[in-house]
């Protein structure tokens, strides 16, 4: 939100003030925020995809840098390829590829038209919803490596999976419970169909042998329901009890089977009731909420596929002098890896030569590089900024920090679910309320009347039977989960919901969620007659030498950089060196100014720690107004939250006096800095100790334990790929805005759930007695049940319906401008 | 009332090939993806690069 900034053409950012960058689209100049936009946008238009512009819903994925054709060198290499992919027939090899910055279908169809432009290229299919491509060519006519260009090209960054099988398993998986799904509803539409007849029937008469024909159809069509679509509740059920613990799977499956048992012997009998639609409805509802979770899942992603975003997938070795290109997997501890300037490592080793700086940012949330000289540890998954390094691999695969964390994710996300089993245990309690209560009936019907006692029995467990109930919780989870996907939250675990309506605290990262993660030039103030453009263009030239992140923002602003000679780094301070001649400085005001012969002259506004100066010996020639930008809405959300009741605290990787400037910003008071994964999860658990019920809110990849280990996990749409993973709520418009909201929509969720569940308890305990005394006949006990279901649905509806608006108690109105 | 015996199975014959046609198209990836087809049909005519109007000529790559 930087103060009247035109959106960039390509990505929809505001373009820095001061800055002018034109991409030339369709014979117009049409603005851009940098270099790499513009690359992509003249390409995209230049293929004749110009459509995509049209077409799209969202804003694509910033460039930040241009496109890098070496990147993709290995895949060139055609045994590396072999290894990497698929065999298709006629000699076509096929692989699965990641597409970072795949937003919606035109996104999807921008990436299908431009890998079609290539000859060779054999098959397409891109899949929007898992942002996931599958690609068939043939080697003879095309490389893979160019495939993989094209679509850098393009904007969306390829992350090849090599023999990856996540993506077949959850496509599979997806699959399957379609075809469960439509077996359910399917059969649930029949045996209605049947069961209108049989009710009317019970009142004004029907033949009995029409009737018993009706019942063992319905039988019959309620046996796959039964097995087939309501195998995974058995499944899953089963791997409860065996584990010792209840879920939800339990009484669900007790439900259906007693119901379906009964229903069969009955039928079989040729009297007494049957229940084959509360069977089949029960089993197409519950089908039904369980697949549209499992979609939301998916699109979240896996952490293996997280892991493949991070660790690249080949590596150069240093074997007798010479490099070859290697897969990643086939590394063994002292190898020596040669890794170049913008290269990831691929494992863990030692520095042997060289000497440079490495963005550690992913595993250490510290935003300045780290300087790294012989000797020096380097990790996997971490990016080489400065110089070529020698590494020898001291660890390799599973043993790798990054590794690490994926490892401590696992475990705190196996311990998390406490609220869900709390859930299920209340659950389980009501059921086995009604379970006792059933053979109450039976013994008691026994010592009265024992031929009524069955039929009794089993009309307590209809009228009871939990539909409404068991309806209660998840259509207005499903109801809460679409109005929530509209506003562009995404619900991964829909149980989510329930303890977000609970939450006490909120603990932030601070990077890329309370700031937007990206350090970029914000301002240009020409301190002297030369123009906004030709001061960036002298500071990037100055800067490019570096692979410091203040750098990168100066390089990103897309400036056309020149050539700088005698470059010389002075840490802490800034760089000097020489452009055209000048001797130019940029850093800190002191440093920049002391290359002046007369001095420095008034600075007026231009004063404070986030300003950058840059100044020759003629003195300043003009201050940049560096800022990892407060998002606009930050303020507000937290003062929304704190007016719900959640009280904000900081949890940052990042340096003491970084937080505590941002805390201020945000109206935060509680914060602590240079917090690893580790002690961030510590303090997460003290305050769980303390029964709070905790939000955490991230988007690095140190962030990931936080996220598996809060009550509810928040991502940011932008944020990493294993963060995302993690969460049980993304935030896909990289925006706070939604955040009280979502808490508030939570909240209602959690009241028409309890009006739900009221409304079905009420229902049951005021139909239990007459059903116990035998008062209430099938078609009754069956219209009571279904219009008890349909007020819980109609109930549940509600919230799909409008949002409330946020409240507003006291706060400043926000879209001032920041600054930092 | 007895034309039911030959009704009621041949509505389930008939329910049983909708389920197979389902199976089939699940099966076979028409339901993997719900929102790209639709709108690659919309945009495909317009879509060709101006360099090579309706042609297939090869591209340099």
């Amino acid at each position: 939100m930087s103060p009247g900034g035109l959106p960039c053409f390509h990505c929809g950012e505001p373009i820095p003030r001061g800055l002018v960058i034109h991409a030339r689209i369709d014979g117009r100049d049409e603005p851009v925020c940098c270099h790499g936009c513009k690359a992509v946008a003249e390409f995209i238009t230049g293929a004749g995809l110009g459509d995509y512009y049209r077409y799209r819903d969202t804003g694509s994925t910033r460039a930040d840098e241009p496109p890098r054709p070496d990147r993709w060198a290995a895949y060139d290499r055609p045994e590396l390829v072999e290894r990497l992919t698929r065999p298709e027939p006629n000699g076509a090899r096929s692989i699965t590829v990641l597409l970072e910055g795949l937003r919606c279908a035109a996104c999807s169809w921008l990436a299908d038209k431009a890998l079609h432009l290539q000859s060779g290229v054999l098959d397409v299919s891109v899949n929007p919803a898992t942002a996931r491509a599958r690609l068939v060519w043939d080697p003879a006519k095309v490389r893979l490596g160019d495939l993989l260009r094209v679509l850098e090209h393009v904007g969306l960054r390829p992350h090849p999976l090599a023999g990856e099988p996540s993506e077949q398993l959850a496509l599979l998986e997806r699959r399957a419970a379609l075809k469960r799904l439509a077996v359910a509803g399917f059969g649930m539409m029949q045996v209605m169909m049947f069961a209108v007849p049989l009710y009317i029937g019970e009142s004004s008469g029907m033949d009995a042998d029409i009737r018993e024909y009706l019942r063992l159809v319905s039988m019959l069509i309620s046996i796959p329901v039964a097995l087939y679509a309501g195998w995974p509740f058995y499944r899953g059920a089963w791997h409860a009890l065996r584990a010792r613990s209840i879920s939800m799977d339990v009484p669900v499956s007790i439900g259906i089977v007693l119901a379906f048992v009964a229903s069969v012997v009955n039928a079989l009998r040729g009297h007494g009731d049957v229940y084959f639609d509360s069977v089949t409805m029960f089993v197409f509802f519950l089908s039904l909420g369980r697949y549209v979770e499992m979609i939301a899942r998916h699109r979240a992603g896996s952490v293996a596929d997280a892991l493949a975003r991070l660790a690249p997938v080949t590596a150069r070795r240093l074997r007798d002098g010479r490099t070859e290109d290697v897969q990643a997997v086939e590394l063994a501890v002292g190898d020596e890896l040669l890794v170049r300037t913008g290269e990831v490592f691929a494992a863990d080793g030692t520095v042997i030569e060289g000497d440079g700086r490495v963005d550690e940012s992913m595993l250490t949330g510290e935003s300045v590089a780290v300087p790294k000289a012989p000797g020096a540890r380097v990790h996997q998954g971490t990016h080489n900024l400065a110089a070529p390094l020698r590494v020898r691999v001291e660890a390799v695969a599973g043993d790798t920090v990054l590794s690490g964390i994926v490892a401590l994710l696992e475990r705190a996300q196996a311990e998390r679910p406490r609220l869900a089993r709390a859930a299920d245990r209340a659950a389980a309690w009501f059921l086995g309320r009604i379970l006792v209560g059933a053979a109450l009936v039976f013994v008691v019907w026994w010592f009265v009347d024992p031929s009524r006692a069955f039929s009794a029995t089993l009309a307590v467990l209809v009228v009871t039977c939990p539909c409404a109930l068991s309806l209660a919780t998840p259509a207005a989870l499903a109801a809460a989960t679409a109005a929530l996907a509209r506003r562009g939250v995404l619900v991964a675990h829909t149980d989510a919901i329930e303890s977000l309506a609970r939450a006490t605290h909120v603990l932030w990262d601070k990077t890329g969620t309370l700031t937007k993660g990206l350090v970029r030039v914000e301002d240009v103030r020409p301190l002297s007659d030369l123009s906004p453009q030709r001061c960036l263009a002298l500071a990037a030239s100055l800067e490019r030498m570096s692979e410091h992140p203040i750098a990168r923002a100066f390089l990103a602003s897309g400036a056309d950089a020149g050539i700088a000679s005698d470059v010389e780094v002075f840490a802490g301070e800034g760089l000097e060196g020489r452009v055209d001649g000048q001797r130019l400085r940029i850093g800190t005001l002191e440093f920049a100014g002391g290359i002046a012969a007369g001095g420095i002259g008034a600075t007026g506004d231009v004063s404070g720690e986030s300003w950058v100066y840059l100044a020759g010996e003629c003195g300043l020639i003009a201050a940049f107004r560096l800022t990892d930008p407060v998002r606009g809405e930050a303020g507000q959300c937290v003062a929304d939250l704190s007016a719900l009741g959640l009280a904000s605290e900081i949890v940052s990787g990042d340096e003491a006096a970084a937080v505590a400037r941002i805390a201020a910003r945000c109206g935060i008071e509680r914060h602590q800095s240079r917090l690893g994964p580790e002690s961030k999860l510590a303090r997460l658990k003290a305050l769980q100790a303390d029964d709070a019920v905790v939000v955490a809110v991230g988007d690095g990849i140190n962030d990931a334990p936080l996220l598996r280990g809060a009550d509810v996990a928040i991502a940011m749409g932008r944020g990493s790929a294993l963060a995302q993973t993690s969460a049980d709520l993304i935030l896909v418009r990289d925006s706070l805005i939604d955040l009280p909201a979502t808490v508030q929509l939570a909240r209602r969720t959690q009241l028409v759930v309890r009006q739900n569940l009221t409304w079905s308890i009420v229902y049951n305990v005021a139909a239990l007695p007459l059903a116990a005394l035998g008062f209430v006949p099938p078609w009754l006990a069956a219209i009571g049940m279904s219009l008890s279901s349909v007020a819980v649905v109609l109930n549940a509806m509600r919230l799909s319906r409008g949002w409330d608006r946020r409240p507003r108690p006291g706060v400043p109105e926000p879209g001032q401008p920041e600054t930092a | 009332m007895g034309i039911l015996y030959l009704l009621i199975p041949l509505g389930l014959v008939l329910v049983a090939f909708g389920l197979w046609a389902f199976f089939w198209a699940v099966g076979d990836g028409q339901f993997d993806d719900l929102d790209s087809p639709g709108w690659s049909v919309l945009s495909d005519d317009e879509s060709k690069p101006p360099a090579d109007p309706g042609k297939d000529e090869e591209r340099p790559s």
